[in-house]
């Protein structure tokens, strides 16, 4: 079964990582190169991208003739989505103690950020398509 | 389920081979795009059964074979299609037995071949994919994944490319004298995307991803022996030599971003910088100078020096200047602006900076606020060069530069700058 795990940030400005100090972003980048590395090294990993920052994002939609009209996101905006993972594992049990570990990735003071993780089990397709 | 796989001089003579067996099967058949796949599943076929059997007497010739073997399955199913036979393209025993013999040729046609793929009617990426599967003598489940794309994604990618060739009717031909120093930019333009590639996508699961800087070198190598007169592509070699030597020092333990200032210059590879130099040496002194060379001789002055602290700024910067005249290309000035830093001061550097975010060419580039963030730390504008760092952080798509920008935003906050 495979998961989407997404890893929501607050949405009012850029990431927050750019005020920490120093030794803790190290700590941080740390962590989620470690994690990364052991999905890959129990065969879980299928795919993981991190996003550019919520000041990047456009919203766009198409315009009356289809051309692309686009907008930027709007500050009010709560949560903002930072990077996700796709695994495939055994059980929805399991997706969720990745999520769970994911979630203590360090912060400012190498507090664990305790961030919430959205996890959604990916659409498989239909058996005649397989 | 683990198959014997080819030993690297195998794996390299294969390579080398591809482009002359393509050359031969396209010069039999004309047509590129089915020879093209007939190629590749030789190529296939060799590195499934070459561990197992040996490399054969003539590998050339055995290749050859397979492939046009190939070719007569296409051409059966094809006449099939249209109801008709093509006796006269069966024969490809004649196909064999002339090739082996014509080696001059096949220098002419691997040129051939890169002029068609680096035609100027197809995408950099398509261009860039179809030269590493026809000249290179990659899969494409090689080349997605030196990408980082699905594999089904680089075969369409590849398959559109070949398409446009037809429907454009370029001719298996080398290009016309009149046009041929055009065309010979782009050749060595899609050089230098692939080195780039490969030299900028040092993070991620590097270890299973081919080496695209080392295969943009081999290349390029290819590319001088065949035309020795052309200065630039010496000047285009002696830069990726030059470059690549640097390439055990750019990346810390954990994969993180080490900057120039920064590295350990006893970990450049010297056999590289000597063989750069040399080469450089002797294009420089041919006379007509362009922007590779130019390039080339900037990475000189880096590699030749002991520490960074004693690079020869001055020459850095007239290199740049010269450059810059040459090429209008706004990354050469914001390259220069480092270079008058330090030989008049930050200050110096940080006009020629704004002057070109007024010019708002590179408005948006991270590039540019990177620049910026070190010419103030520079300065010692501790408060700004944070704003300037984590603006350009903020513009990175590159995870190991956004690292290195934060960590060093940190870095001068904490006042620990170095």
């Amino acid at each position: 079964m495979k998961y989407m795990l997404m890893m929501n940030v607050p949405g009012n400005g850029p990431y927050q990582i750019g005020s920490w100090p120093k030794k803790d972003i190290q700590a941080h980048i740390g962590f989620m190169k470690a994690l990364n590395r052991k999905l890959r090294d129990s065969g879980e990993f299928v795919g993981a991208e991190g996003l550019s920052g919520p000041d990047q994002a456009r919203l766009v939609r198409a315009g009356k003739d289809g051309t692309p009209v686009t907008d930027g996101v709007f500050p009010e905006s709560k949560e903002f989505l930072a990077g996700y993972w796709i695994v495939d594992v055994d059980s929805a049990e399991r997706a969720y103690a990745i999520a769970a570990e994911a979630s203590t990735a360090p912060g400012a003071g190498g507090v664990p950020l305790n961030m919430a993780i959205e996890v959604r089990e990916v659409m498989s397709p239909p058996p005649d398509m397989l | 389920m683990t198959q014997p796989s080819l030993d690297p001089a195998s794996e390299h003579l294969l390579r080398d081979l591809a482009p002359q067996v393509l050359g031969a099967v396209i010069r039999r058949y004309r047509d590129f795009a089915a020879s093209e796949d007939a190629v590749q599943e030789a190529l296939l076929a060799a590195a499934q059964q070459w561990p197992r059997d040996g490399v054969p007497d003539n590998p050339r010739g055995w290749l050859i074979q397979v492939a046009a073997r190939r070719m007569v399955d296409h051409v059966r199913s094809e006449s099939a299609r249209r109801q008709r036979e093509h006796a006269a393209a069966l024969d490809f025993g004649q196909v064999v037995a002339a090739a082996s013999v014509e080696s001059r040729r096949d220098e002419d046609e691997t040129l051939t071949l890169l002029f068609m793929c680096c035609h100027p009617a197809l995408t950099n990426a398509s261009a860039v994919a179809l030269t590493l599967r026809a000249v290179g003598g990659l899969t494409t489940a090689q080349i997605a994944s030196a990408f980082l794309v699905p594999e089904a994604t680089m075969a369409q990618r590849i398959s559109r490319a070949k398409q446009t060739i037809r429907a454009s009717g370029i001719p298996f031909e080398p290009p016309e004298r009149r046009v041929r120093a055009e065309r010979l930019d782009t050749v060595l333009h899609v050089l230098y995307l692939i080195f780039n590639e490969g030299y900028t996508a040092s993070s991620g699961a590097s270890l299973q991803r081919l080496d695209l800087a080392a295969e943009a070198i081999r290349l390029t190598r290819a590319v001088r022996q065949l035309m020795p007169d052309v200065t630039e592509a010496s000047g285009l070699l002696a830069l990726m030599l030059l470059t690549h030597a640097r390439r055990d020092a750019r990346t810390g333990p954990a994969g993180e971003l080490v900057p120039l200032p920064q590295q350990d210059r006893s970990r450049w590879d010297r056999a590289a910088i000597e063989e750069g130099v040399a080469l450089l040496t002797a294009t420089l002194s041919q006379g007509r100078v362009g922007p590779y060379q130019l390039q080339a001789a900037v990475a000189a002055v880096h590699d030749e020096s002991p520490s960074h602290d004693s690079t020869d700024w001055a020459q850095i910067a007239a290199l740049y200047g010269l450059l810059e005249r040459m090429s209008d290309n706004p990354m050469v000035t914001l390259n220069r602006a480092i270079a008058v830093a330090m030989v008049q001061g930050p200050a110096a550097g940080l006009a020629l900076v704004d002057a070109l975010a007024a010019g708002g060419r590179l408005a948006g580039s991270h590039r540019l606020d990177a620049v910026r963030g070190h010419l103030l730390e520079l300065a010692g504008n501790r408060d700004a060069a944070v704003t300037a760092y984590l603006a350009a952080a903020n513009r990175t798509t590159n995870t190991a530069e956004r690292n290195y920008l934060l960590t060093q935003a940190a870095a001068v906050r904490e006042g620990g700058a170095r």
